[in-house]
């Protein structure tokens, strides 16, 4: 038994310290939007952050998250308040079929987090790992400026009114 | 009264005299003249074919390793490189005029490659490996030269060096020659095939791998006594080459060739870091030369003992309880074995640890890069990747699983300062990651095969 804390709750889960967080998140937790991809941590569709950065949940087991910060992209925000990085995607229309972009939105929000204004080739470096089959990618970068703006603009207005 | 002032005058003249001689003979050394500067040479002036051939010398030689800044422009100097005395940066040899070697005759190339001596005159640091250049032939200089300048000119002043005192003092490396510099040349051992010669030729020539596979003295030059026993390469360490190289399955000309050829082999692993970057390079030379190569080193590092084979090595590792670092264990299980484990042979799974010379080497640095920076997709190749832990795992989690892995692997001694040597590695990688677009290993350009 050990207590995983996901999106700021934390859960007592009874699993193997090798069983891989991925398992974790969608089977024990019910928490579905990270994806199965490959398991084999060359596809991102399990992306996602933990202590700030983005990690492949099919590679992390659970012995190495012990007093650890899990993010998923149901952390970030809902679908009546969707966080900036999902209101970018959704605006930008970056996703076909969908399976890798809950996995890059992950990957953008580590990157925004630590560079709140990446520049494209930073954007293409950082995603790498990431693969999608569909060819969205050029909506993906624009979403992921998107969000930087939707970002700077957030704590701006954030910033009015708590009057600094 | 006159005899006993005579003798001190006489001691007095007799040293004046030695140190007037030995002034002069410090100064030959030192002292070498500039070459006359020249207008460019056009680069239609060069025969397109000696071109090509310089092309593939300077692949063999890597040079685009040390002169090519990652993401910069190509051979435009500015690439640091890391000593115990200090940073050298390495210089443009591009054909710019002011800030390349533009103004270099063939001959000043030349006496640059064998002497480290530039055109004006200044005694070149031994970071340029001119004690191996000094086995290239003329004709390969030329052809080197050829190519170099007929590359499109960079205006990029090179960096000044960040060495310590005395050592920013060039007239000193004359010294360091003197004491180190072999200027006799490359002589064929007529008893060996002219395969194995020209491996020679190249191995202790132009493609220098003594430079990172031998161990260096205090005063930086290789020993002589332990050739390829192994040394450094930019925080990597470069393993042993000779006898007393540590890879579970010995090398042979076969499986050497396969590794130089592609970067990875089922029965070793994968070419990281420096290494990869010398893979890069000799994708684009003849088959001829990696074999030879190939076959020069295999006979280096002496015949394989038959009891030692893949099955052999594969079996012993399945018998071996498993044991050690329980915390390295359960990573292991569930971040590398299903890969590592998978018995997919490379490059689309991971090489069997118990065959990989990262874990059975006595220094760890080479298996820590690897656990955190992985290995990168190479764009348009069939090529092993990994994906690097720098992110998920703390350096205490590393530090088990390097522990537990050469306790389940290998028959060697744990390790030592293995947490110092993670931090540090965490340190390096991560100023590696940052500073590049894109991943270390360029896939060769195809298109450029066969090019002038």
């Amino acid at each position: 038994m050990m207590t995983l804390k996901v999106n700021g709750q934390e859960n007592h889960i009874d699993a193997d310290p090798d069983t891989p967080l991925l398992y974790v998140l969608r089977d024990d937790l019910k928490l579905n939007a990270a994806k199965f991809g490959c398991g084999l941590g060359q596809c991102g569709s399990c992306t996602v952050i933990v202590d700030g950065k983005a990690v492949l949940s099919c590679v992390t087991p659970l012995v190495l998250l012990e007093g650890k910060q899990v993010t998923t992209l149901e952390g970030l925000g809902t679908v009546s308040a969707p966080a900036p990085i999902q209101r970018a995607f959704m605006e930008e229309q970056a996703a076909q079929c969908g399976y890798c972009i809950a996995g890059m939105m992950m990957r953008a929000q580590a990157l925004l987090l630590r560079n709140p204004k990446p520049t494209d080739a930073q954007i293409r470096a950082e995603l790498q790992p990431n693969l999608c089959r569909c060819g969205t990618h050029m909506r993906i970068l624009r979403a992921v400026h998107r969000a930087a703006r939707l970002m700077d603009t957030a704590d701006a207005s954030a910033n009015e009114r708590s009057g600094q | 009264m006159a005899g006993m002032a005579r003798s001190p005058r006489i001691i007095a003249g007799i040293v004046a005299v030695a140190l007037a001689a030995g002034a002069a003979a410090a100064f030959a050394i030192v002292w070498q003249p500039a070459i006359a500067a020249i207008e460019p040479p056009p680069p239609a002036s060069f025969d397109p074919a000696v071109v090509k051939r310089g092309r593939e010398l300077a692949a063999l030689g890597n040079c685009s390793s040390c002169h090519t800044v990652r993401g910069g422009q190509d051979f435009a100097g500015g690439v640091p490189v890391p000593t115990p005395f200090g940073v050298v940066f390495s210089s443009n040899i591009t054909p710019d005029p002011e800030t390349g070697i533009g103004r270099w005759s063939e001959e000043a190339f030349g006496r640059a490659m064998s002497s480290g001596v530039n055109r004006e005159g200044q005694h070149l640091y031994p970071t340029f490996p001119y004690d191996h250049f000094t086995n290239v032939t003329d004709e390969d200089d030329r052809a080197l030269y050829a190519f170099l300048m007929t590359r499109p000119p960079v205006d990029a002043v090179a960096r000044p060096n960040e060495l310590v005192f005395p050592l920013d003092q060039r007239p000193i490396i004359a010294g360091w020659k003197l004491l180190f510099l072999r200027r006799e040349t490359f002589q064929p051992d007529p008893a060996k095939s002219a395969e194995w010669n020209r491996g020679a030729y190249l191995v202790d020539g132009l493609a220098h791998c003594g430079a990172c596979h031998t161990p260096r003295n205090a005063l930086g030059a290789e020993r002589v006594s332990a050739q390829f026993a192994g040394g450094e390469a930019d925080n990597w360490h470069a393993y042993a080459l000779n006898d007393r190289a540590h890879a579970p399955v010995p090398w042979n000309t076969e499986s050497l060739y396969a590794y130089l050829r592609n970067g990875w082999h089922p029965d070793h692993g994968t070419a990281r870091g420096p290494m990869a970057e010398v893979v890069s390079n000799l994708s684009t030379v003849p088959d001829t030369d990696v074999r030879a190569i190939a076959i020069y080193m295999t006979d280096v590092s002496g015949a394989a003992k038959p009891e030692r084979d893949r099955s052999a090595v594969l079996a012993q590792a399945e018998s071996a309880p498993a044991q050690g670092d329980p915390t390295g264990a359960a990573i292991y299980v569930a971040a590398c074995a299903s890969c590592h484990e998978s018995g997919r042979p490379l490059p689309y799974g991971g090489v069997n640890l118990a065959l990989s010379t990262a874990v059975t080497s006595p220094d760890p640095r080479n298996l820590a890069n690897l656990i955190l920076a992985g290995v990168p997709a190479v764009a348009g190749e069939r090529s092993p990747i990994m994906p690097g832990f720098a992110d998920s795992m703390t350096d205490a989690q590393v530090t088990s699983l390097l522990n537990y892995l050469r306790t389940r692997f290998s028959k060697e001694q744990p390790w030592t300062d293995v947490e110092k040597t993670v931090a540090d590695a965490r340190r390096t990688q991560t100023a590696l990651l940052q500073t590049s677009i894109g991943p270390r290993n360029v896939p060769a350009d195809p298109s450029q095969r066969d090019q002038p």
